[in-house]
């Protein structure tokens, strides 16, 4: 399915990047959104006339709403809109600071809020449109070592599940995305067989139209149909 | 002036027509000229461009742009006076014609130019300047009005008669010069609610031709349906129907109860479902067959006949099948409309049939119709024929669909040619600077003069670069 316009929030590095690459390359005027402007204006380099580059810190969440109508006004419109943005500091298993737990809170899921609920404002009222968000595994069980990242993620999937039943009625499609380890800055302290950026990036796309919740590989949607499954007694006891 | 908000409550997506192209768009439906300026003032303040919309009717992109302030006179729909001696009706640009017949019919008076649908507004009539079965003789709807009352997007506001230059500029200029808010306009005087029709096998392109020339001294109406499946002598063959308006008067056919149609087709089908069974031939081998059999029944049982026809029934042929475009989901369709100088007409519209069965996207429907010159700035008529086509757009059909209808831009302005904008969604800018020539030179000017911060504009005006 081509799109025509899309946005993309956290498209300087990553899963994010990437997918800006492929929708360019296949067409669509994408509107890349992060704080880190030198990178954007490298994709927009790379893709004279197709990439808008837009500087943002999601945590500036006052100014969402004009930005959002800035940039659907240069697009020409709104098919696609991907929440991408998220963090994940090294979090020690005896640590609990507040700092780094606020920065998760506030990056992966206040940023969402705010951005989301603007995407799904207007496609409930244009009618159309895919709202987009990407999760993580880790959201789907409480794990010992990212106990915010986790509640984040989970957090985002439930967040998209409301949106998918408040949405679907009005024909527009919400997807939740969960990669699993991905070789990005995010992930780069996890010492794990990582999937590149780029493929996890090939794989989303192909999910952005389908509602539900995607998993980028088998093995992975096979794993966690089980570890959610195991009682909580016996999770605790785990290493996982 | 104050100015209305820029809520995410007026947002819509928005179509031509034909469906083949959305946008969305900011909508506001104003009823007053002050509601209008008010409109210009958020569009200036948020950085953003006014579109102007109707009833929706036109086929492509005239009526849409996309993240605009959408203007859609709708709710300006009164009907301010009405002269019943004279014929003289006087109407805020939303009144549509269906409004217009249902007041004035029963006095004895139509409007004396009219589309296939009975539902655009005036101010959308007179933006594209239209024109109905009657051209060759009552010129375009433009040629009726006596006088009409335009808001700029600067704030300034005017009444324009005939007598005045830019009355041929706003006319037919596509909503991109300023707001026609209200229009007078002179009604045709008829005795009877009905016409005399006459229909015609046309078993070739000649004979379609020799049928238009024979009668056009003489009918008051004239148009013809072109089978487009038709290859060798078949091509161009038809049915033919020219129609008189009777003298006899007869007050019982001016009523509206006696023009309505039916809700029911042949005494049992409920004609709100007809495009759902449509929608079943709505193929190229569904269409073969629906024209081959219409062709089939025009050419025996429907041959050489004069019968008597509500005026409604005859003048507003696409409101028979209610949502019929809906046949055409989920990829929609355009109207190709060419003009062609008579001289040429034939030869350039067997070439676009030709061209059509080469493609294998023959269209659907074709409507052959005469025309006259007028002197409407962006006119789109000629002293000569105009061919309708109907293009079903689909996925896999859409890139070459575009190739052909381009091919045929180039037969039609070697020609001589033009376009018109109701029904455009395929010209390039070049086919445009072509065929509107100087006219597009003054055309630039004026708007530089009445809209100077160029607020208004269309997706069809950025598409083929006709404002700045």
């Amino acid at each position: 399915m081509k799109h025509k316009t899309a946005i993309i929030i956290g498209a300087s590095s990553g899963i994010g990047r990437e997918i800006v690459r492929i929708l360019a390359s296949q067409g669509t005027i994408v509107a890349a959104v992060a704080r880190r402007k030198p990178m954007l204006d490298e994709l927009v380099a790379e893709f004279p006339g197709k990439v808008l580059a837009f500087e943002h810190d999601v945590l500036n969440t006052d100014e969402v709403p004009e930005l959002f109508l800035e940039i659907t006004k240069q697009l020409g419109g709104l098919d696609l809109f991907v929440y991408n943005s998220g963090v994940m500091p090294e979090v020690e298993s005896s640590e609990f600071d507040f700092q780094k737990d606020m920065d998760m809170v506030n990056v992966n899921m206040v940023g969402a809020i705010a951005w989301c609920n603007q995407a799904a404002n207007r496609f409930q009222h244009t009618k159309h449109g895919c709202l987009v968000g990407i999760g993580s595994v880790a959201g789907d069980r409480g794990r010992q070592l990212q106990p915010v990242y986790n509640a984040s993620k989970a957090f985002l999937h439930s967040y998209m599940e409301s949106m998918r039943n408040r949405l679907c009625r009005y024909g527009v499609i919400v997807s939740t995305i969960k990669p699993g380890p991905v070789d990005t800055d995010l992930a780069k302290h996890m010492k794990m067989k990582k999937m590149s950026a780029r493929q996890a990036a090939e794989i989303c796309v192909t999910k952005f139209h389908k509602n539900g919740e995607h998993y980028l590989a088998f093995f992975h949607r096979f794993a966690f149909y089980i570890i959610k499954r195991i009682p909580s007694p016996i999770f605790r006891k785990l290493k996982l | 002036m104050s100015s209305v908000d820029l809520s995410v409550d007026r947002l819509d997506r928005i179509s031509g027509f034909g469906q083949a192209e959305y946008a969305d768009a900011f909508v506001y439906r104003p009823t007053t000229v002050e509601e209008i300026h008010a409109v210009f003032e958020t569009a200036r303040k948020s950085g953003r461009k006014v579109t102007l919309r109707g009833a929706g009717r036109s086929y492509g992109d005239a009526n849409t742009g996309a993240e605009n302030l959408v203007l859609d006179i709708t709710r300006m729909n009164r009907i301010l006076s009405w002269d019943a001696a004279t014929g003289i009706v006087d109407c805020e640009a939303g009144v549509t014609i269906e409004n217009l017949w249902r007041h004035c019919l029963e006095d004895g008076w139509w409007p004396p130019v009219v589309t296939g649908t009975m539902y655009p507004t005036l101010g959308g009539l007179l933006a594209m300047n239209v024109h109905g079965k009657n051209n060759y003789c009552q010129g375009t709807f433009g040629e009726h009005i006596l006088d009409i009352d335009v808001a700029y997007s600067d704030g300034k506001f005017e009444t324009l008669k005939a007598s005045d230059s830019r009355f041929f500029e706003v006319i037919s200029s596509a909503g991109l010069l300023g707001v026609i808010t209200r229009a007078k306009l002179q009604m045709h005087h008829v005795a009877s609610g009905n016409l005399k029709v006459l229909a015609e096998a046309a078993h070739n392109w000649d004979e379609e031709f020799a049928l238009f020339e024979h009668y056009e001294n003489d009918a008051d109406y004239m148009v013809s349906w072109v089978e487009c499946f038709g290859r060798g002598a078949k091509a161009g063959r038809g049915q033919f129907h020219a129609a008189w308006y009777p003298d006899r008067v007869d007050l019982q056919s001016r009523k509206p109860e006696s023009q309505d149609l039916p809700p029911l087709l042949m005494g049992f089908f409920p004609k709100s479902m007809m495009w759902k069974v449509l929608k079943w031939f709505c193929n190229r081998p569904g269409m073969r067959f629906v024209n081959w059999a219409k062709w089939m029944a025009s050419s025996t049982i429907g041959n050489h006949k004069i019968h008597e026809q509500p005026l409604v029934a005859f003048s507003f042929l696409l409101d028979y099948v209610p949502d019929w475009r809906r046949a055409y989901e989920p990829g929609g369709f355009i109207q190709y409309q060419s003009f062609v100088p008579k001289e040429h007409a034939k030869r350039v519209f067997a070439e676009q049939v030709r061209l059509q069965q080469e493609y294998r996207l023959e269209s659907y429907l074709g409507v052959l119709k005469r025309h006259r010159r007028d002197k409407f700035l962006l006119t789109h008529a000629v002293d000569g024929y105009s061919l309708a086509l109907d293009f079903k757009v689909t996925k896999r059909n859409r890139a070459r669909l575009w190739e052909l209808a381009h091919k045929i831009n180039d037969l039609v302005l070697k020609a001589g040619g033009r376009f018109y904008f109701a029904k455009d969604s395929t010209l390039r800018p070049e086919d445009a600077a072509t065929y509107l020539g100087e006219a597009l030179t003054q055309f630039k000017e004026v708007k530089r003069q009445v809209d100077p911060e160029g607020l208004l504009t269309s997706d069809l005006a950025e598409r083929i670069e006709i404002v700045d």
